[in-house]
């Protein structure tokens, strides 16, 4: 039986060369729209994601951590009197910064201010410089994607200003990718406390490590408890708002999933149109089938065999463009992200698609009426 | 037992105004180990009597009895397996699948009843080689001539060891010297294992080979025939022709 499917498939070299153009686009349009989609997420939320805090205290009602508003210092003795709490340090991510690059003409900055000593909110990624580099005053760490074109900055040693004030570049990291395109300054609490003219006991965030064995949920509500004026989330309750915030309020994430949907429509339409002339093409062979004794349950397992090898075919071509292409991407500000959740998500998705594609030829093979064989 | 008996049988299709009355009360019996041609002009239901017979049409009224258990009446869902059980079906234009070598053709129908892998690799290569191609194992369709494509259509049709065979014009496509080696082997056929073999022509050069010949008329059973005597050499080359 698979022979038979496999033989019919092949023997069309043309119907067939035609069937996996389709499905391939079809895949990698869904891919790089899924991709660009992961893109945007691990933009909006790297810089809460990445700093390896259990959690976060930020003033009520953020939206997203760029919109942080300054609350006293006091906060920080109360959570470090916690005995959950194993580290707790004063952290600023702030879109309140303007560099001046070299050529003169102002660049808005994602100023991220965090604790050398604390381990947290730092950048990741380093490609030159380390974090004690930053203990100099006014140094910076900036990322290689963005520091040219956004900065003018090519090289550690290189000199900006940030609000009229004095900042080197220390370091580098690659891939520090920042939704808004505001390129993602790091750089020491207290600098980032002087860039912003806050005093010394202004802070945006605590950001907190729990004790290891802690129930973070446990001791989440009982510092939301302890503190007033301020909400205490999770990592990953932050991750979620900053998410929900940057990718779906600013219809960029409805955008790149429409695309994606309407791409497995395309592919899904390809298909089912491909697998229905190939069916029809092959109406007297299973009518002969039919006389002979077949079932339709084996008509209908030769063409979704047949479907789903095209799927398979198409699938290997199309997720190896994909990671090509999203290779290519990583040179650049806007990641396509192909990691294999996405990859496994849509071999899931390419043979659902030729189930379902084979749906018309399946019922076309159910009306087949084997006495047809000896009619002319 | 008979292989065939048909008692009664009619066959309407459509209804009211438009139907056409295709069977009017057909009485037949076939009898295994026989050779029997169906016969009549064009419309006069021949099709339709074997595609009944076949199983692969319902009749309106009567009955059909395959080695004595009754067709009519069966479910969409029973007949598949009557016919993979019973009938081998041979057609005008062989039916093969394109994409498939000769013995692979064969291996489907092994593959229906069952009979996969190498099992079936040898099975379908003894009975292309006993309709005479077991030179042509690996050839497809495309390169065979028609009278070997239809006799991988009857190694086809062997393949699930059917106690009937049913072919509609098996012959007309084929030139004279085809014609004769397909109307030999299904002769062959019938006379081995109590085979009953039904065959519809209109070519009156394979007549002789019939045990019997039943003519239709507009529906009904006409004249009988019983075997015609083999005719003397004769100068056209006809399939009638044989010593
Ligand atoms: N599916 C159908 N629907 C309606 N009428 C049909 C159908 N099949 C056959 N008929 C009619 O039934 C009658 C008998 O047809 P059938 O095909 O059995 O004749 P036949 O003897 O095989 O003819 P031929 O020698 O031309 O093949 C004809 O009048 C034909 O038009
Ligand atoms: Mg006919």
């Amino acid at each position: 039986m698979a022979s038979i499917a496999i033989k019919n498939l092949f023997h069309e070299k043309v119907r067939l060369a035609v069937t996996l153009t389709g499905i391939v686009f079809s895949i990698i349009l869904t891919a790089v729209q899924l991709g660009i989609f992961l893109g945007f997420i691990e933009a909006s939320t790297g810089i809460v994601g990445q700093s390896k805090a259990d959690l976060w205290v930020v003033s009520r009602g953020v939206t997203h951590v760029e919109q942080g508003v300054e609350f006293n210092e006091s906060k920080l003795y109360k959570v470090l009197a916690d005995p959950d709490v194993a580290a707790a340090k004063n952290h600023i991510v702030s879109l309140g910064a303007q560099a001046k690059k070299p050529d003169g003409s102002d660049e808005g900055v994602t100023l991220v201010g965090f604790d050398l000593d604390g381990g947290m909110g730092g950048p990741w990624n380093i490609t030159q410089g380390s974090v004690a580099d930053l203990e100099i005053p006014d140094a910076v760490m900036v990322d290689e994607l963005y520091a040219e074109n956004k900065l003018g900055v090519t090289k550690v040693g290189q000199v900006i200003e940030i609000n009229k004030r004095r900042a080197r570049v220390v370091g580098f990291t690659r891939g520090v990718r920042i939704f808004t395109s505001q390129p993602a300054v790091f750089t020491s609490f207290k600098n980032a406390q002087s860039f912003l003219g806050l005093n010394e006991d202004q802070s945006f965030f605590l950001v907190i490590r729990a004790r290891a064995g802690a129930n973070l949920e446990v001791l989440r509500s009982r510092l939301a408890g302890e503190l007033t004026d301020v909400e205490v989330l999770t990592t990953s309750q932050l991750v979620y708002r900053q998410g929900m915030y940057w990718v779906f309020g600013t219809g960029a994430g409805i955008t790149v999933i429409v695309a994606a949907v309407l791409a497995i429509i395309v592919g899904v339409v390809i298909v089912a149109q491909t697998i229905y002339a190939a069916t029809v093409d092959h109406i007297r062979e299973y009518g002969t089938l039919k006389a002979m004794g077949a079932t339709n349950g084996y008509l209908y397992r030769i063409i979704l065999t047949q479907s789903v090898l095209s799927g398979l075919i198409a699938y290997v071509v199309g997720i190896a463009a994909s990671l090509v292409i999203s290779r290519v991407s990583m040179e650049g500000t806007l990641a396509i992200i192909v990691n294999w959740q996405l990859a496994a998500a849509l071999f899931v998705l390419t043979i659902l698609m030729c189930c379902t594609a084979s749906i018309v030829a399946i019922r076309k093979a159910t009306s087949i009426d084997p006495a047809m064989v000896f009619r002319g | 037992m008979n292989a065939i008996e048909v008692r009664d049988l009619v066959k309407t299709y459509g209804s009211g105004e438009t139907a056409v009355y295709a069977l009017r009360e057909i009485d037949l019996t076939v009898n295994a180990g026989e050779l029997m041609l169906l016969m009549g002009a064009s419309g006069s239901g021949k099709t339709t009597l074997v595609s009944i017979m076949g199983c692969i049409l319902s009749a309106s009224s009567g009955s059909c009895k395959i080695y004595g258990k009754e067709t009519v009446g069966l479910s969409q869902k029973e007949l598949p397996a009557i016919r993979l059980e019973n009938i081998g079906f041979i057609f005008q234009a062989f039916n093969l699948f394109p994409a498939l070598t000769a013995r692979e053709n064969v291996e489907i129908a092994l593959d229906l009843k069952g009979v996969r892998g190498s099992q079936a690799k040898r099975r379908a290569a003894e009975l292309l080689e006993r309709v005479g191609l077991g030179g042509k194992l690996g050839s497809y369709p495309a390169d065979l001539s028609g009278g070997q494509k239809q006799r991988v259509a009857i190694a086809r049709a062997l393949a699930g060891e059917p106690r009937i065979i049913l072919a509609d014009e098996p012959t007309a496509a084929l030139d004279s010297e085809s014609g004769i080696v397909v109307m030999d082997l299904l002769k062959e056929l019938a006379h081995e294992k109590d085979r009953a073999v039904i065959a519809v022509t209109h070519d009156n050069r394979i007549l002789h080979y019939a045990d019997r010949t039943v003519h239709i008329e507009d529906g009904r059973i006409g004249r009988e025939e019983a075997a015609m005597p083999v005719l003397p050499v004769s100068t056209t080359g006809s399939i009638g022709a044989r010593q």
